[in-house]
């Protein structure tokens, strides 16, 4: 499973941080997280014409050792939400509690401890390592900038993480452009370890590699998790990966989350029309399931985030949808049958074993002419 | 933390298996070649920058000798000697006449030891003007891009107007206020040269900082000043190079312009702008060596660290080719030769040839 033929030592100098406290809460509570991008014209006098809504009132807990997959679209605001987490981005509006604490409108330096606890491993393994700095000092970065380890001592420090996750120390004075893709990433992943974070936030981290590099770095992703106690946010876009990874899942829709439940849950019975279709949609590695499987094509694309629909947000392309879907937005709550963790927001939940046919946009073009001329939609409704 | 390496391009980049299992066995780390040391045996390998670097080596070495010139010679760089430095019909000598090797100016001065102390000048100008404006531009480019907003409003347009500023004019003004001087000329030619830099480095900047690395750089809790300095900047090195050792002959250039007009360094020191203004007047009579001796100077110097940026701006980026290199006439040999571009080539010398 290991591409730099050195193989994955539990380190004993590497101690996982004392376990938490079982009862001190969620690690990670999304309050209604909102972020907005503004759209600015002109050459002196910017003013905003606009907004991308890219995450629109998301709220989610992440419970401490879990793994939670994020999964949707492109462009339906996962990688943005990652950011939000993580303080890259500015909120718009809500609050990311870690901890416990509010770390929403904290300054960079009053953050700096958290950033400790709170690590990213990112999607491109070729865009985010500095391709003029050697991968001994681009691991070393979090131990220099929180003044950890010094001089040998970080050395040795970083050449037992690059031992970790699979890398051999012996590379330490190696360029980024040396390594191969799936080396690349396991950097990033050193790097992300070093500060022993609670809470690493993975934006796509296999999307870029191939299928079975793909799988060995998960698998250390797993590894690393028993060993150090860590908890992941996953986000990508391949289900088979979120299902093999996740314990919960949350689907995203244009900036929004419209399912969630344990995995095999929302894999078993999804309730979410959207989610149905994208689970129909994602290949099944067994002929004859695949076969007597049927998918449930979208017509249409996603609408843009300048201006979404009014309502749900998905009844521009639901075969379910009604003309209340337009006007009423559904709230994200147990549906009745459903268990407890069992979130979706729709007026009219796929019934377990119903079949979506007729995956055509129900609403015909005059709920939609209708949507386009009732007042804070001027255009665009598809 | 290393602020050497900058990579360019992939050539020479490879990380093959029995080179790290070798090294392995010899129980050492396994030091990847940083791109700098790539682009030095690129660099090492190139013949012009052979010469160019034999035409500065010659000319520090001038100005490293010149006082040694002068006392050999027994002739000052200053003082007008009529008595030794003219014929007895008081006329300046020739080059090789009466052991002035260069010949002698108007007042008898020997125009060899002159040269030789203009060099001193003309490269101390050169090269600190060079390394204020390329340190100042830089700051204030990645000052510029990184931060963006206002304050990037205010220091690109500051770049535009010193860009759009007649510089001649300006330094004229300067030196009438405050009297030529040499740390003036230093920092007029500073003032007017920042700017260039300064704008290639912010657009570098732009780019650079969208890049998912300054992102994790962020996400692990790097200031803004660390992520400008030891994130980004390696990335600009290679531009920030290129452009300063193109520099340094417009800025030896700009020094003999302002001396040429007597706004810059004044008249009694040797510069090889001086003795052109000087002697512009005597050259009407046949007495080439005034004017011949300082311009060629110039034009070594110049020539020089223009083939040496065009030699370091190919070893830093391989992908850029330049008429007549010899190394590429290196690569070519033992390759199959391309017949896409050799049928290219025939066609194009054919054109000429066919009616």
């Amino acid at each position: 499973m290991v591409d730099a033929g050195v193989p994955v030592t539990p380190a004993r100098d590497l101690q996982p941080l004392p376990a938490p406290l079982p009862d001190a809460g969620p690690l990670l509570r999304l309050e209604n997280v909102v972020k907005h991008f503004p759209i600015k014209r002109g050459i002196f006098f910017k003013r905003q014409v606009g907004r991308v809504q890219a995450v629109e009132g998301v709220s989610l807990e992440v419970r401490r050792g879990e793994t939670v997959g994020l999964v949707g679209e492109t462009g339906c605001g996962k990688s943005t939400l990652a950011r939000c987490i993580t303080r890259l981005h500015p909120l718009t509006a809500g609050r990311v509690v870690f901890d416990g604490v509010d770390i929403t409108q904290l300054s960079a330096s009053q953050l700096r401890p958290y950033r400790r606890r709170m690590q990213m491993i990112f999607q491109d393994p070729f865009g985010s390592l500095n391709p003029r700095r050697r991968v001994g000092s681009i691991i070393g970065d979090p131990l220099a900038i929180h003044g950890i380890a010094d001089g040998p001592e970080r050395k040795r420090q970083v050449q037992e993480l690059m031992e970790v996750v699979g890398l051999n120390p012996e590379h330490y004075n190696r360029f980024p452009s040396e390594f191969s893709g799936g080396q690349r990433q396991r950097i990033g992943v050193a790097r992300a370890l070093a500060l022993r974070p609670s809470l690493i936030v993975c934006d796509e981290p296999v999307s870029a590699l191939d299928v079975s590099v793909q799988a060995q770095i998960i698998n250390l992703l797993e590894d690393l998790q028993g060993e150090f106690g860590l908890t992941y946010v996953f986000i990508a876009h391949d289900l088979a990966v979120v299902e093999h990874v996740s314990d919960r899942v949350a689907v995203m829709y244009l900036g929004k989350i419209v399912e969630m439940a344990e995995t095999a849950e929302l894999f078993g019975s999804p309730r979410h029309p959207y989610t149905a279709a994208l689970l129909s949609a994602s290949m099944v590695a067994d002929p004859e399931k695949a076969r007597s499987s049927h998918r449930v094509v979208l017509y249409g694309d996603v609408p843009s985030p300048i201006n979404p629909p009014s309502g749900c947000r998905f009844h521009t392309r639901c075969p379910k949808a009604q003309p209340l879907c337009s006007v009423e937005e559904p709230p994200l709550r147990v549906q009745p049958g459903d268990p407890g963790g069992h979130l979706t927001a729709c007026h009219f939940p796929v019934a377990p074993g119903e079949r979506l046919v007729g995956a055509e946009p129900a609403i015909s073009a005059a709920v939609t002419e209708y949507v386009a001329s009732s007042p804070g939609a001027e255009e665009g409704t598809p | 933390m290393s602020l050497s390496p900058f990579e360019v391009g992939s050539a020479g980049l490879v990380a093959d298996e029995e080179q790290s299992l070798d090294a392995l066995d010899a129980g050492r780390t396994i030091e990847g070649r940083s791109p700098l040391r790539l682009a030095l045996a690129r660099l090492r390998s190139d013949r012009i920058a052979w010469l160019a670097a034999g035409m500065i080596i010659l000319m520090v070495l001038l100005a490293l000798c010149a006082p040694l010139i002068s006392a050999v010679t027994g002739h000052s760089p200053y003082n007008p000697d009529l008595v030794n430095g003219t014929n007895s019909f008081g006329q300046p000598y020739g080059p090789g006449q009466a052991g002035f090797v260069l010949g002698t100016d108007n007042v008898g001065r020997d125009i060899l030891v002159r040269v030789a102390y203009g060099a001193r000048i003309s490269l101390l100008v050169g090269i600190l003007a060079t390394l204020l404006a390329t340190v100042g531009g830089t700051i204030l480019g990645l000052v510029s891009g990184y931060y963006g907003g206002w304050i990037d409003a205010v220091l690109a347009r500051m770049m535009d107007a010193v860009l759009s500023f007649p510089y001649v004019l300006a330094a004229i003004v300067l030196a009438a206020v405050f009297g030529g001087s040499l740390p003036l000329t230093i920092g007029v030619i500073a003032f007017f040269s920042w700017a260039a830099i300064g704008r290639i480095v912010r657009g570098q900047t732009l780019s650079q900082k969208e890049k998912e690395y300054v992102e994790a750089a962020r996400s692990i809790g790097a200031g803004s000043f660390r992520i400008m300095f030891v994130d980004i900047l390696p990335n600009l090195i290679a531009p920030v190079i290129v452009l300063g050792t193109l520099l340094v002959p417009v800025a030896i250039v700009f020094e003999a312009t302002l001396d040429y007009l007597g706004v810059g360094v004044g008249p009694p020191t040797p510069t090889w702008g001086n003795m052109l203004a000087d002697d512009q007047g005597s050259a009407g009579f046949g007495a080439w060596w005034f004017w011949v001796f300082p311009s060629v100077a110039l034009l070594i110097t110049t020539l020089g660290f223009n083939l040496l940026g065009d030699s370091v701006r190919d070893a830093l980026d391989p992908r850029t080719e330049r008429l007549f290199a010899n190394r590429r006439k290196k690569v070519v040999v033992g390759a199959e030769p391309n017949p896409l571009s050799r049928a290219d080539s025939k066609r194009l010398g054919g054109g000429t040839e066919a009616p």
